[in-house]
């Protein structure tokens, strides 16, 4: 009897109803075994990844060193690949995407929208492959013929864009990043828009707002929405594996300049799994995805963080 | 109603299982999965035998025999003592590594001005990857290739970012020509490189070889002659130029027959003879010494009895190195000791 007050809710068991019951314990069911399925993974990859944390402990996340050969792994490389390829995309993408949405879902023309939307929509259903390949034929010979010189030139003295222009390197996966999550972040950006009430964007209007404040009161009325879109975005650059390993370059190494090869959690583990061959290399490269999977839960929780703080004081909204 | 639908339920049980032939599986390798799969399917032809083979990396296959999971496995690179000593705790039984066919690395690179067969030798191949020899028109480059105006261009060097048996075979002669490369970087399916660009797969260094002018790579000589990539001509350990073909690869081999030790767990590359080509390596199969299911431990027996004969006349035209006769003869006699009960 204890169980049962305990895992059915107290208005289910009043009213007695048996399928009720029964369909609530269905569906909790089926919802936890997401949970189960996390908690699962990361006891796997925890458990197998023993061999490296009893050799190398903390010091596993602040290493440098990628030696297959000396048995020596760190992870430091591959997070900052990550952190920064991520982060060169989001900070692109996001105005970028902002943008289209707010022309998409306050400005543009009915007969506009119906075609934009449908090709924005389009570039979200491409698979990453073809972005990658896309990336290593026509955008990085662009980059290394064109667009690294000419930033070389004009914004030289900054470290960021100095080194030899190969194309490929660090910045190509900035790039091709920021376009795969374009569709994602711009497509629910617009979503969230239109489901801001007219009222509020048309009481902005009657008040003499501009066509500018009225979009920046629909904005701020959408915050969290967007920050949601935004999340999703970080979440498919921070794991993308094939788009990003045809054009980083590929190698464990931390530089300032983003004209430089580096690596990525997500591509050492597709690189390099298939063909390791000892207990310790394989230890190496299960906990390299254990990083990941903690990375994506940190990012996901700063998210989660930040959007709870803005939604506290939405009422608050100035021009 | 009823009744109906069981008897084409049971129809199609029956004839499921009636029909279900023998079936071997196995998993590894990639590189030989071209010739692998041309084998098994004209061995279905014959005999009627399925045999799966899963291309999932050597790593894999190692894994998968050492686990027990698959019948036979493939691999690039030999297991360690360690893995072996694994299986027979594990399996009860050894592991045979059965050569099967032969591959070459090629070193392609970009230069469009100084044309095909550009002549290399060790040290400075070595050199290049350690990022000791920076520009074309390097004294030790033009020393060696006298009747070509080399350019004034930094190298850019190109190489594998996937653990593959293809590195293996290309550090593993660096290792041997190469004192300094063997301290500083030694052997394995993936290393840590001096410097580089990695592209993924084959097709990833070719593809980043032929964008970029100057650039230096290795990649399998299937490959590069499917492709018509340039490749260069490699200095052998008896001082003479040699192109990767299928009969230079052949001859390294061949001369390297002599001293194979029974278990075949040995590198050819940098080997002796003036016509060899010396960066080329086995692709093994690995089988236990002794299966528990008689059908399939005959089967098995069979399959390679044909591969190592009759099969071998398939590998050229699929760009793989046959096994020198000598070498087949060896191998006839390993497969003969599987024991099958």
């Amino acid at each position: 009897m204890k169980l049962r007050e305990l895992i059915i809710p107290a208005q289910l068991r009043e009213g007695e109803n048996r399928g009720d019951s029964i369909f609530y314990l269905l569906t909790a069911f089926f919802a936890l075994m997401i949970f189960l399925l996390v908690v699962l993974m990361f006891y796997e990859m925890y458990s197998m990844s023993s061999l490296t944390r009893e050799k190398f402990g903390f010091t596993f996340f602040f290493r440098s060193v990628w030696d297959p050969v000396l048995e020596e792994y760190g992870a430091l490389p591959f997070i900052y690949g990550t952190v920064v390829s991520t982060l060169i995309a989001i900070l692109l993408a996001v105005p970028l995407s902002l943008g289209i949405a707010i022309f998409l879902a306050e400005v543009a023309p009915v007969w506009l929208e119906k075609p934009l939307s449908f090709f924005v929509e389009l570039l979200a259903g491409i698979p990453s492959i073809v972005y990658g390949l896309w990336g290593f034929f026509v955008m990085v010979p662009w980059l290394r013929s064109t667009f690294q010189p000419f930033l070389s030139e004009t914004l030289g003295f900054i470290p960021l864009f100095q080194g030899v222009p190969y194309g490929i390197g660090m910045l190509a996966a900035g790039f091709v990043l920021t376009i795969m999550i374009l569709p994602i972040i711009s497509s629910i950006s617009r979503d969230v828009l239109r489901s801001v009430p007219r009222s509020q964007y048309e009481a902005a209007l009657a008040l003499g707002s501009t066509r500018w404040q009225a979009v920046r009161i629909a904005l701020a009325y959408g915050r969290s929405g967007i920050i949601g879109a935004i999340i999703l975005g970080i979440g498919r650059a921070l794991g993308e594996t094939m788009a990003v390993t045809m054009v980083i370059g590929n190698r464990p190494s931390i530089s300032l300049s983003l004209f430089n090869p580096a690596h990525t959690m997500a591509s050492v583990l597709a690189n390099e799994f298939t063909e390791a061959t000892t207990d310790m290399y394989v230890s190496a490269l299960v906990e390299i995805a254990l990083v990941l999977f903690l990375v994506t839960l940190l990012v996901n929780s700063v998210a989660r963080l930040l959007i709870w703080s803005v939604t506290k004081n939405t009422k608050d909204v100035r021009l | 109603m009823k009744l109906k639908w069981m008897q084409i339920l049971l129809f199609v049980v029956c004839t499921y299982f009636s029909n279900a032939q023998l079936q071997l599986n196995g998993a590894g390798a990639t590189f030989p999965y071209v010739i692998y799969s041309k084998w098994f399917d004209v061995y279905k032809q014959k005999t009627g035998i399925q045999i799966n083979y899963q291309s999932i990396g050597s790593g894999g296959g190692i894994r998968q025999i050492i686990e027990g999971t698959v019948d036979f496995g493939g691999t690039d690179g030999p297991m360690t003592d360690q893995q072996l000593e694994d299986v027979k705790q594990k399996q009860g039984t050894g592991v045979f590594h059965i050569p099967m066919v032969m591959g070459a690395v090629v070193v392609t690179y970009n230069l469009p001005e100084v044309g095909p067969d550009l002549k290399l030798t060790p040290d400075v191949l070595a050199n290049i990857f350690l990022g000791k020899i920076t520009k074309w028109n390097d004294s030790r480059i033009v020393e060696i290739n006298p009747e070509r105006t080399m350019p004034n261009k930094p190298i850019v060097v190109v190489h594998r970012s996937d653990g593959s048996g293809t590195t293996y075979i290309f550090v593993d002669y660096l290792c041997k020509v190469s004192e300094e490369w063997n301290t500083k970087v030694g052997r394995g399916t993936s290393v840590n490189w001096p410097l580089g660009l990695g592209g993924k797969g084959n097709e990833g260094v070719t593809g980043t070889v032929k964008q970029m002018d100057g650039a230096i790579g290795y990649v399998e000589m299937a490959y590069a002659v499917k492709n018509n990539l340039p490749y260069a001509s490699i200095r052998n350990k008896e001082g003479v130029f040699v192109k990767p073909t299928i009969e230079s690869v052949t001859k390294a081999a061949q001369y390297e027959a002599k001293y194979m030790p029974a278990d075949y767990r040995v590198s050819i590359t940098n080997s002796a003879g003036k016509d060899s080509y010396p960066i080329s390596g086995f692709t093994w199969l690995l089988v236990y010494e002794r299966y528990r299911n008689k059908e399939k431990g005959k089967a098995l027996v069979n399959f390679l009895q044909w591969a190592l004969t009759e099969g071998q006349k398939y590998a050229p035209e699929l760009l793989y190195a046959p096994l020198p006769p000598d070498l087949q003869k060896m191998c006839l006699k390993t497969v003969k000791k599987i024991q099958v009960k």
